[in-house]
């Protein structure tokens, strides 16, 4: 009986741990979001749009869940240090030059990259700035 | 009995006062404005006022074509300042402006002038590849290029909107992003912040007043 009272209480702190560490990522998802919306209107909004259209051919849109899943890994360097090469967005193709935001800060481009990551009908969960961190390493 | 009749008067006369102050409602005039002594038809002398006049100006459009304010000759027209390669304002300020564009459209007496303050990188043919990515074509949205003096000039004298050429800011010009509403006698008549949703809206709105002006 005691065994079994032990086991269960081992059981349930397991799992509330478990639980709980969800929480935590909810809670820096919601904190993200909410701080990447800030930086994405003073940053991004006036070429990507409120709701992420874009604006003609000058800026695509940022609802092309398929090209924000291919180049995922590459979205913190494109926002810190821009794009100047051609890219097709959904079946169009884009060749203005990108300006970088150098002054964003790493946990900056983790916020901002999850707000866009996660608005405008994409919905491709967290990233934490540590791992944001490490693609911005990378960045070519 | 009577004082029911009074008040009841008293209100429709009321209402008649405000609708009648809303028909006639014209847009302001801006700038500088003087008294002079004109000749009417009949060469009777009387006193006028002179508002602000924009001068005739030449500039280049976005094909390369020579293009003076005799193309706006007859069109109440909308006036802006910007660069193609500005990541500030200038998207903000030509997503809004498409809206009143798409607007108008159809409408003949109403057109659009884009002066460039970009005078070494902003040539015709930038201007042309700009336009057209913006989804504008045609002759109705001009896009302008000229030599640094003339259109910083214009820009701040005659269209009263700030310019510059500045090294420390993000992309080398500051600027206002006013949109300037022109009269077909080429008086400025109103003046909205193109970044800003609301004052578009009231942009949209005053076009058709002005054009109103000249419906009698």
């Amino acid at each position: 009986m005691r065994r079994h009272i032990i086991r269960s209480v081992f059981i349930f702190s397991i799992a509330g741990i478990i639980a709980s560490c969800q929480n935590q990522e909810t809670i820096d998802l919601q904190n993200y979001l909410s701080s990447g919306k800030d930086i994405y209107k003073a940053k991004c909004q006036n070429c990507h749009g409120e709701n992420g259209e874009g604006l003609g051919q000058l800026a695509p849109p940022l609802t092309d869940s398929v090209f924000l899943k291919n180049n995922k890994a590459r979205l913190a360097c494109i926002i810190k240090n821009g794009l100047n090469e051609e890219i097709s967005i959904l079946d169009k193709t884009y060749k203005e030059k990108m300006p970088g935001f150098p002054e964003l800060t790493d946990i900056e481009v983790a916020q901002v990259k999850v707000f866009i990551t996660n608005s405008f009908g994409n919905n491709q969960g967290f990233s934490s700035y540590h791992q944001v961190a490490k693609e911005l390493g990378k960045c070519k | 009995m009577n004082k029911i009749i009074f008040s009841i008067a008293s209100c429709l006369l009321v209402v008649a006062l405000l609708s009648s102050c809303t028909q006639n409602k014209k847009l302001p005039y801006y700038g500088e404005r003087h008294a002079e002594t004109v000749r009417d038809a009949a060469g009777v002398e009387k006193i006028d006022t002179v508002y602000q006049t924009i001068p005739n100006w030449s500039f280049l459009n976005q094909d390369s074509v020579v293009t003076t304010n005799k193309s706006t000759d007859g069109k109440v027209y909308v006036a802006d300042f910007f660069f193609t390669s500005c990541t500030t304002i200038c998207p903000t300020m030509h997503r809004n402006l498409m809206g009143v564009y798409n607007e108008f459209k159809t409408n003949p007496d109403v057109s659009f002038v884009s002066h460039t303050i970009d005078f070494k990188y902003d040539k015709p043919s930038v201007l042309k590849k700009y336009a057209q990515k913006l989804g504008v074509d045609g002759p109705k949205w001009l896009f302008l290029y000229g030599s640094k003096d003339s259109v910083y000039t214009l820009a701040e004298k005659s269209y009263l909107v700030a310019v510059g050429e500045d090294s420390t800011a993000k992309d080398g010009y500051i600027h206002q992003g006013y949109l300037v509403l022109i009269d077909k006698d080429k008086h400025i008549r109103g003046a909205y912040d193109g970044t800003k949703p609301e004052e578009v809206e009231k942009l949209k709105q005053d076009i058709p007043l002005l054009l109103a002006e000249y419906k009698k």
